[in-house]
């Protein structure tokens, strides 16, 4: 796993209070791992503190599995 | 239209000198002292290096840690406190009209850690607001009620009072006015707080409110002694369920008390100081009493507002002598804020509870850490100085004053 996707993960299971083997690059923030709509608002802040990176909103939309927050953060570093 | 009768059929606390209602009254009975140097932050700065904090509470003991990560410490302990009432009920909770239950519940200032945090996290940045989204949702006074509801599924009257020191009190006058009026069956009331923080501890030392006596924290809250300095800032959460007389009986619960009346009045006199004459100290019990419907000579214990300032104990002891005239030494006067501190918004219902458990085990908890006698003070007055006293308590009244003038009062009765 890349560094960046293990932080990613590191971040969803601290704030989402997930188990790291749920954290599959499928797994759907709010469908599978029981996160609401501010939690979804949280991670985002996280990533874009933990990688020194700003998502726009209308980009933020679009990020809602694991797979895609990951995708987003490698192509924006 | 008839008023409904309503009675008290379950309480939680979670208190400086014990975490639930078997080791509160436990603490009150034996007079221990909740008070100790804080351990939350480094006071090396501060003028006040102690507090009544709670021991030993784990959020991780009642809530798994992303619930807890969403709560302030002041809705956390609500919920602590409420789940305790609500067990000590024996509530049905599958067999209630949820939209007959409600929750009114009361606290001073409500996240204020949360909102601390918050500003010192923007205040280090560059100034881009960097908010958590979940800020403002833990830092409101009602999401305690809000996060109440939420639990159970409680759909009747739902929101917080705030009356700073007399938040919960308010929260319970208006919990019996609403099962009195028919509206509802059952309402969770209390209150919560939180207090004990950097700002806490820094905005009501700036008011040179608090004690100061460092180098005995433990004896630091003394009401009614001549050199008491301040009050102790506390944290905690008290709860009680208020619920309609017949209703209680057709489910066969255990009554612990009748709330028989509250009352309400404002000094409308200065933010912070007690009026010198204590009108509105002495309209509010006389409000009660009459709303309650009882006379001065009914009353035979008082839990005093109390809070060990110099102003504020001879003020309402001066107050309690005009209500209640000859009858005045006859009553068991205390404060029990001597062994819990101030607990701002969930005074009230912490000193509600101590009241009932008083009428509940005839026996009075001290006024304790008293010393020195204040020559301004009346002597005939039973303090119940440092020690409990055994009595019959029938009739029990709790008071309760807030910053901004608001006084409130609420009177219980023991039932059967």
């Amino acid at each position: 796993m890349s560094d960046i996707a293990s932080r990613v993960k590191a971040i969803i299971v601290d704030k989402l209070g997930v188990d790291e083997n749920e954290v599959v690059p499928e797994a759907s923030f709010t469908n599978d791992l029981g996160a609401d709509s501010l939690d979804t608002v949280e991670l985002i802040m996280e990533f874009e503190k933990e990688f020194d990176i700003q998502i726009p909103d209308d980009q933020a939309e679009n990020i809602a599995t694991v797979g895609q927050a990951i995708s987003y953060i490698e192509e924006a570093k | 239209m008839q008023l409904k009768r309503v009675v008290v059929t379950g309480m939680g606390a979670l208190t400086p000198i014990g975490n639930n209602l078997e080791a509160y009254w436990e603490g009150l009975k034996n007079g221990k002292s909740g008070c100790a140097p804080i351990t939350y932050f480094d006071t090396e700065k501060f003028k006040t290096k102690f507090a009544c904090e709670l021991k030993g509470y784990n959020a991780q003991d009642f809530f798994d840690r992303k619930e807890a990560r969403k709560l302030d410490p002041f809705a956390q302990y609500a919920l602590v406190s409420s789940d305790e009432a609500i067990a000590h009920s024996g509530l049905d909770l599958e067999k209630v009209d949820k939209f007959r239950v409600g929750v009114v519940w009361g606290a001073g200032i409500g996240g204020l850690e949360t909102f601390q945090n918050e500003v010192i996290g923007y205040a280090g940045g560059d100034g881009t607001p960097r908010f958590n989204p979940f800020f403002i949702p833990k830092m409101i006074a009602d999401i305690a009620p809000g996060n109440i509801s939420i639990k159970h599924g409680f759909m009747g009257p739902n929101y917080t009072t705030v009356s700073a020191c007399a938040s919960s009190a308010n929260a319970m006058i208006d919990a019996l006015n609403y099962i009195r009026l028919g509206h509802c069956d059952v309402i969770v009331t209390g209150g919560s707080e939180a207090a004990v923080t950097i700002a806490g501890m820094g905005g009501f030392n700036a008011m040179h409110a608090l004690s100061t006596r460092n180098d005995s924290p433990e004896t630091a809250s003394r009401p009614f002694d001549a050199t008491r300095d301040g009050f102790v800032l506390g944290e905690g959460a008290g709860a009680l369920i208020l619920e309609e007389y017949e209703h209680a009986k057709a489910r066969g619960a255990k009554i612990y008390a009748e709330v028989l009346g509250g009352g309400l009045s404002s000094d409308a006199h200065h933010m912070t100081a007690p009026h010198p004459e204590g009108i509105g100290v002495v309209r509010v019990m006389e409000n009660c009493l009459e709303n309650a419907g009882l006379k001065p000579e009914d009353v035979d214990a008082i839990n005093t507002h109390g809070t060990s300032t110099p102003l504020g104990d001879v003020a309402e002891l001066k107050a309690i002598s005009k209500v209640f005239g000859n009858h005045a030494p006859n009553i068991n006067i205390n404060s029990t804020k001597s062994m819990t501190g101030h607990l701002l918004g969930a005074a009230g219902a912490i000193e509600a509870i101590a009241s009932i458990l008083a009428m509940e085990h005839n026996m009075v908890p001290p006024t304790i850490n008293h010393s020195t006698v204040d020559e301004n003070i009346d002597p005939t007055l039973n303090l119940t100085l440092n020690k409990a006293q055994k009595r019959e308590v029938n009739v029990a009244m709790s008071n309760t004053f807030g910053f901004g003038g608001h006084n409130a009062c609420v009177l219980f009765k023991k039932i059967g």
